[in-house]
């Protein structure tokens, strides 16, 4: 196969990458994520409508009229599903819910809940401690497999490349209000896993380069073993997004957010395993020196 | 890599036998409890309720401290201290001691082996902390304690809240503690929570209390509201009775007035109990109080000594009933609150599994052409250790009765999605050995040993995020944790035991061809 130049482009994403995670970042302190009910606290009630009588104005005119609080309508999946949150939770009246849907029927006809989801604030308080303590403990845990498994140099990169790849997706999210759930922190966790799994494998066969050529610079070393690896990285990256697409298109409408951060891991940790994680190795000048002495220590 | 033993493709073929049978006995129906075991569905598969409890333990831990200044003032009488101003303030003791008794009373607080620190024997550690300045002495429950009086209460309320649900009689309900002050109750096929929710939302703390003539709260009595908001009465606070001593009630009809009420039996020791106050109060009206609240308070026309009554106030059938299953399983030792619900119509529930598994055919369709298209033949060998793959994760998840969510599904998927990855990383080390080695068996085997510390190095970290979620999530993410974990596993073992047997085997019979791959 023909070698493609990817070394070349090193110093252009390097920007393009440093711009997105800012402006990720900037969202992020600035707008902030859309945090659903598990982590927010609230009422979700999924709900099916009739066909003729129902629109997102009624629903929410009716809704607003209950004092809920905040209450926010989307049609979810098709037009008689909706989803409806609001602020006020109530699980400890056991009529909360009926009469809802007494006043719903009253209003707009017959409605069927198909899906009604009521966290207490200390819950979700807790939901989204142990949600972040998950995501940083699963950073910290694949920083210390690879710092045992590589040189330093090369565990800078890949957590470097991980940080980049849950920034911009989050920084995704934010820029477009989708909602965070608790799927979405097992989507990023599975991110986590999968870019990090991408990196890798790269590493692995910089290493291997390392021993083999005394004599090449890290950064044409860098790009002959991306080379050498790109069918892997392609064509796991496609068999991976084939089976993600799936759940996006046919999994339902509660899949879909989950899906759709996977989907952005996925590109987004193939491309920062390529021009994240090799440009820091090469500006640690890492040489075959690096993995000699390391072997001597031990 | 590429030897087999006769052994070894023996048990590879067992091992796989036996765990693909219990992905098929998913499907068959076989009445046997070994060898027809079903995955499990999670709650927002086949619908249900979920519902978190939370113990508001303050009630109790004011109980216990009412009672042991009691338990106090007794003891200190007969060791002869005088001890005075006993207040209960912020769930601590607080009172006084005569200036001369201060270092005794401080040595018998620390006396391991006085009756004050009932736990110290067992348990090595007092019940209670106490602080003193000058004459005043302030006790509060030590964590030890507090930890064994939020466990106790926690066990009892467990039980009652498993016969209360027990006799609504929902189907296979799972009741569960988490930490030393929460219950996890999961109802599947329930789609609407509301009655369960208000049988668990009530102490049911029913007491038999006289109602007194006076016009003003005074000391020994209490002023309560009436359930229905009729109004207030004062009634003494002498518990006459108390639902500890009810052995039975059940909702039926007064035939003389047509109205619903509760009948109930009483123990031996309530039916005495009963009967004496009942003699001695004809006349005057007994009310019934139901968390704080009366009832009804009938008048006493004759002494009630068989040891039945009945409760009436307005009832419904729903209500009484309602009331009567309440009574039978008991009170709460404190009142609980809802702090998490989560409830799947089982309508939602079929349109998941549905949608799971048609993305699950297409997905694998999806990415078993695309390996075939990329390596003919040997896309083949790896799309049957796909299945292969499938079949053992199913397999294993049934096998261990695990519970499949709809995250667990998109687990499933993405397992089918990265499982390839393990052979596509094999097989293009093999393509580049190749180039360099004309002895084909040769090639194959360096492919399979350079390739290995990659794909183990891959598939670990994914594990690790797997085992992190797997601790950390909670309900269906743990289903996803399970699936991801569980696929890492099953795929290693597919890809380099069955991808490779085959790979071996036809590598051998065929090593002279040209471009075998």
């Amino acid at each position: 196969m023909k070698t493609i130049y990817f070394n070349k482009f090193y110093k252009n994403f390097n920007i393009l990458s440093g711009v997105l995670i800012i402006v990720s970042l900037l969202f992020l302190i600035f707008k902030g994520l859309n945090f659903g009910v598990d982590f927010k606290g609230g009422t979700l009630i999924e709900l099916r409508t009739d066909k003729s009588t129902a629109n997102i104005t009624k629903i929410r005119d009716s809704f607003n009229q209950m004092n809920l609080g905040d209450v926010s309508v989307k049609n979810f999946g098709n037009e008689t599903d909706f989803v409806v949150k609001f602020e006020k939770q109530n699980s400890n009246d056991p009529k909360f819910i009926e009469e809802i849907k007494i006043k719903l029927s009253n209003s707009i006809g017959s409605v069927d809940f198909r899906r009604v989801e009521n966290v207490g604030p200390k819950v979700s308080a807790e939901l989204l401690r142990s949600g972040v303590i998950a995501i940083v403990l699963s950073l910290a845990a694949m920083l210390l497999y690879i710092w045992i498994r590589f040189e330093w140099q090369f565990s800078l990169g890949a957590i470097l490349a991980l940080f980049h790849d849950v920034i911009i997706t989050l920084g995704i999210f934010s820029l477009f209000s989708l909602e965070i759930n608790l799927s979405i922190v097992a989507a990023v966790l599975t991110i986590v896993g999968y870019s990090m799994n991408d990196t890798v494998v790269i590493f692995d066969r910089v290493r291997e380069n390392l021993r083999k050529y005394s004599d090449v610079k890290i950064f044409e070393l860098t790009n002959i073993s991306i080379n050498e690896t790109l069918s892997r990285t392609i064509i796991t990256s496609v068999t991976t997004l084939l089976a993600l697409l799936s759940i996006f298109i046919f999994g339902g409408e509660i899949l879909k957010g989950f899906s759709l951060a996977m989907i952005l891991g996925v590109i987004f940790g193939t491309y920062s395993s390529i021009y994240i994680a090799n440009p820091v190795l090469v500006s640690l000048k890492v040489s075959q020196r690096t993995i000699v002495k390391e072997e001597k220590n031990n | 890599m590429l030897y087999f033993s006769k052994l070894r493709i023996f048990s590879v073929l067992i091992f796989t036998l036996i765990i693909s049978y219990f992905t098929l006995s998913n499907f068959t129906k076989i009445d046997d409890e070994y060898f027809s075991k079903n995955i499990k569905l999670g709650l927002d598969l086949q619908g249900g309720s979920y519902l978190l409890l939370e113990i508001d333990n303050e009630p109790v831990i004011i109980q216990r401290l009412q009672s042991k200044v009691l338990e106090f003032k007794k003891f200190f009488k007969q060791k002869d201290i005088k001890v005075r101003n006993f207040v209960i303030e912020n769930k601590a003791i607080i009172f006084d001691v005569e200036n001369s008794k201060i270092e005794e009373v401080k040595s018998l607080l620390d006396d391991d082996k006085s009756e004050v620190n009932p736990y110290f024997q067992q348990y090595k550690s007092h019940q209670f902390n106490f602080d003193s300045m000058d004459t005043s002495f302030k006790l509060e429950f030590s964590d030890y304690g507090l930890v064994l009086l939020k466990n106790s209460s926690l066990d009892q309320a467990i039980e009652t809240v498993r016969r209360r649900v027990d006799e609504v009689g929902t189907n296979e309900p799972n009741i569960l503690k988490r930490g030393n002050d929460r219950i996890l109750v999961e109802l599947p096929g329930l789609d609407d929570p509301g009655r369960i929710k208000s049988l668990l939302g009530k102490t049911a703390n029913l007491t038999f209390q006289f109602v007194t003539n006076n016009q003003e709260e005074s000391f020994g009595t209490e002023k309560l509201q009436f359930e229905d908001g009729s109004g207030e009465t004062i009634v003494s606070k002498r518990i006459i009775l108390s639902g500890d001593n009810l052995a039975d009630a059940k909702p039926t009809m007064n035939n003389q007035t047509n109205e619903t009420v509760v009948s109930f039996n009483l123990d031996r020791v309530g039916a005495k109990k009963f009967g004496k106050a009942t003699s001695s109060g004809v006349g005057r009206s007994l009310a019934i109080v139901l968390d704080g609240k009366i009832i009804s308070a009938p008048v006493i026309r004759e002494p009630i000594v068989g040891g039945s009554g009945q409760i009436s106030g307005n009832f419904t059938f729903q209500s009484a009933t309602d009331l009567a299953l309440l009574l039978r399983s008991g009170a709460l030792p404190a009142p609980l609150n809802i702090i998490e619900e989560r409830t799947v119509g089982p309508e939602l529930g079929k349109d998941s599994i549905n949608a799971g598994i048609m993305s699950l055919i297409i997905g694998f369709i999806l990415v078993v052409a695309f390996m075939f298209y990329k390596y003919k033949f040997f896309g083949l060998i790896a799309n049957l250790a796909l299945i292969t793959n499938l079949f053992l994760l199913v397999g294993i998840l049934t096998l261990f009765e695990a519970t499949l969510t709809l995250p667990g599904i998109a687990g499933i998927i993405l397992t089918v999605g990265m499982a390839v990855d393990a052979n596509v990383l094999i097989f293009e080390r093999i393509k580049e050995e190749l180039k360099n080695e004309n002895n084909s068996i040769i090639a194959f085997d360096s492919g399979y040993t350079k390739s290995r510390t990659t794909i183990l190095d891959a598939n670990i970290t994914t594990l690790i995020a797997a085992v992190i979620l797997f601790f950390m999530g909670s309900g269906p993410i743990k289903g996803f944790s399970i699936t991801l974990g569980v696929g890492i596993l099953t795929t290693l073992f597919s890809v380099y035991f069955i991808a490779r047997l085959i790979t071996a085997y036809y590598v051998i019979k065929n090593k002279h061809k040209e471009k075998l791959i």
